[in-house]
């Protein structure tokens, strides 16, 4: 099962370099999706074996991510299908400046995308933590191309940034991973694995400060991709620049991936006894990031790029959550699945502002709900989701994190923490209540776009599922969200 | 033995003050390609020329890929490049040689502290292979073009890969290979990037790519 999920999006990718027909390559890109949600889907009730000595197992942190990772790509490739058809062959403007572009060969998006599935699906299913190295570092390669798709300077400029930064935020991780094979090493003993199970298994027994310097080095290299702050710099140039369809699946899968090798190398902190060490990590680089995107979300003028720092601003949450502890953890792994889904709705909504507009200025965007009334009413009512309101699903885990802080006496956490919330959902609720209200630009011509529905129905899908969580979690999720939690130490 | 091993450190050490105070940035693609030989052979230094297929084998791997095909990729986009050869660094060279020397006394220093679980085969692979892995570092922050922080991520990654080779024995040849692959591929990718980065902007200089701010 494990097998299938890693093979049907690679051989999806090669088919894609092979056929010539942009319609099929589309087809497969479709098919492909359905195919990987519909065994990740199995995989909930029927366990999937262990391949390779236990190298490749699908563990309860492992399932909850594939998850996200694989409705996200269902959802996106959907709207992928409607935006390569709107997608114009000929040369384009670039917004900002007087210069024109051409996209790069769909043949090569449809790949990279396929890859891209293929790499995050071996991230969430690597027990080995030298191999989760190879897919995290591989999942950069994949999705460099993506952020190129639009062959202008300033992507290339983002593509760069996103590259060297990630690869040397990386590169760090791999001496993480040295660290912790020395950490593990008895002397005298022959050969050391670091396989998750087995080093949670030696428990007590392993090297502390070893351990220590590990998490460390993970925390800085996979804290990079995953973009806490002061580590996030390739991740609003990337996410602005990138096609919206990449954004989405950047924001709400990949950040993702890259917060689960943090986790792996924290379980085992765990096992050794050295929770206490990286929660107050954790708590710093999560408090640090809430209030670095705070600032830079006040006053934004790029609404892709407001959504790039409020996805700084979540992934801190995320960090924050998990270093609270006790039922925090809980809310933080809701958290990341409702974080997906509403930044994945809001940068495909933002996709097709730019597509009407022509525009990622928030000023030069005005009346969206009179221009185009489904998107505008999906603009304001992602804004709702993402800024925590209720009914909707990160209400309820923002509420959840906030309780464990306060029932745990740090009240100081629990205020910057709410204060900064509250910044931000002032700085957010200017920008797209501006853009959707007001009167209509007459200059605006809107032509309706082939293949419309492709680009609408995803969001409004994400959106109907961010709020069903806000208000019922189906008991499956409760559970497999519960036993994630408990498996890092939380309940 | 340890005496090779040694060796590869001391001219390990040599290679990258060379690479702070080098200024074409031809010469440097050649001492990082030098490196990777040097460092190709370690593997089977530390396993005293232990004839093993697979110790032969990775060390082939990573001498074809460290000696031949990065500089090969390198070489053949300096060549696209029409104008500058210099590498214009932000930090002057012989500041950037004394910062080397404080770093290297500093990894001495730093390596005297650490407590190893085995004893190792020589005492200078930690303290060279930090110090190289702050010279790429140093590389990358402090120099322009985006050629030359392509080669301080190399040598970065050389300097991960001596740590991990002296200390991590007996790790799945899977894992290593798939760790080369990726480096592979980032560097290929890195080349094409580059290759873009010179057509879109007439040249290298990463000073250039300031267009998207805050």
């Amino acid at each position: 099962m494990i097998l299938a999920l890693l093979l049907i999006p690679v051989i999806a990718a090669v088919l894609s370099l092979i056929v010539r027909n942009d319609m099929l390559r589309r087809i497969i890109l479709i098919v492909t999706a359905i195919s990987h949600t519909s065994i990740t889907i199995t995989a909930w009730s029927v366990e999937p074996g262990a391949l390779w000595n236990g190298w490749l197992m699908l563990d309860k942190p492992g399932l909850l991510f594939l998850t996200i990772t694989s409705v996200l790509f269902l959802a996106c490739s959907f709207y992928a299908f409607g935006y390569l058809a709107g997608e114009a062959k000929s040369k384009k403007q670039v917004f900002e400046e007087e210069a024109f572009f051409t996209n790069a060969p769909e043949a090569i998006f449809c790949a990279c995308i396929e890859g891209f599935l293929a790499t995050m699906t071996l991230v969430t299913v690597s027990q080995h933590f030298g191999l989760l190295w190879v897919a995290m570092e591989a999942t950069t390669l994949a999705s460099a191309p993506l952020i190129y798709f639009h062959r202008h300077h300033r992507s290339l400029e983002a593509t760069w940034k996103y590259l060297l930064i990630c690869s040397v935020g990386i590169a760090l991780a791999l001496l993480g991973n040295f660290f912790m094979v020395i950490a593990a090493t008895t002397p005298g003993a022959e050969g050391t694995t670091i396989v998750l199970n087995s080093l949670i298994g030696q428990g007590h027994n392993l090297n502390i400060q070893w351990l220590k310097a590990a998490f460390l080095f993970f925390l800085v290299g996979y804290g990079t991709k995953m973009g806490l702050a002061p580590l996030h710099t390739w991740l609003p140039d990337a996410h602005s620049e990138a096609p919206s369809v990449i954004s989405a699946l950047l924001s709400g899968a990949l950040l993702n991936c890259a917060f689960l090798g943090i986790l792996r190398c924290y379980q085992v902190c765990s096992a050794a006894g050295e929770a206490q060490f990286c929660q107050s990590l954790f708590v710093l680089f999560g408090l640090i990031s809430i209030s670095w995107a705070a600032i830079f979300i006040l006053g934004q003028a790029d609404y892709k790029r407001m959504l790039a720092y409020s996805s700084v601003e979540h992934v801190g949450i995320l960090a924050l959550g998990v270093g609270i502890g006790a039922g925090a953890t809980f809310g933080a792994m809701l958290h990341a699945v409702n974080h997906s889904i509403a930044k994945a709705m809001l940068f495909m909504t933002a996709g097709n502002i730019i597509a009407i507009y022509k525009t990622k200025t928030t000023k030069e965007v005005r009346g969206i709900l009179s221009v185009a009334p489904i998107t505008g009413v999906l603009w304001i009512a992602g804004f709702l989701a993402i800024s925590g309101i209720p009914p909707f699903g990160i209400f309820v885990s923002e509420l959840t994190i906030a309780k464990a802080m306060i029932e745990q006496g740090r009240i100081g956490v629990a205020v910057a923490f709410l204060g900064i919330l509250a910044i931000v959902f002032v700085g957010m609720s200017a920008a797209f209540l501006n853009m959707a209200q007001g009167p209509k630009n007459n200059d605006l011509q809107i032509k309706d776009r082939p293949a419309m529905a492709f680009t609408i129905l995803p969001p409004i899908a994400l959106g109907a599922m961010a709020l069903m969580l806000g208000l019922y979690i189906p008991p499956v999720v409760n559970d497999l969200l519960h036993s994630v939690a408990s498996v890092l130490g939380g309940y | 033995m340890s005496n090779t091993a040694d060796i590869i450190m001391i001219f390990l050490v040599l290679t990258n003050l060379t690479l702070l105070g080098l200024s074409r940035m031809g010469s440097c693609i050649r001492i990082v390609a030098i490196q990777g030989v040097a460092l190709g052979f370690l593997p089977l230094v530390l396993n005293n020329w232990n004839m093993e297929l697979g110790l032969v084998l990775f060390s082939v791997v990573i001498i074809s890929l460290k000696g031949i095909a990065f500089p090969w990729m390198l070489n053949r986009t300096l060549r696209e490049l029409a104008t500058q050869r210099e590498i214009e660094p932000f930090i002057g060279y012989g500041i950037s040689i004394i910062a080397g020397t404080i770093a290297l006394v500093a990894c001495m220093w730093l390596s005297t502290r650490l407590p190893f679980p085995e004893p190792l085969m020589s005492p200078l692979i930690v303290p060279v292979a930090f110090f190289t892995i702050m010279s790429g570092l140093f590389l990358i922050i402090s120099r322009k073009k985006a050629l030359t922080q392509v080669l301080g991520y190399l040598v970065l990654e050389n300097g991960i890969y001596a740590f991990g080779v002296a200390l991590v024995r007996q790790q799945p040849m899977l894992v290593e290979l798939g760790i080369l692959l990726d480096i592979f591929v980032a560097v290929f990718v890195m080349g094409i990037a580059m290759f873009h980065i010179n057509r879109e902007f007439d040249s290298i200089d990463t000073d250039q790519l300031s267009r998207l701010r805050s």
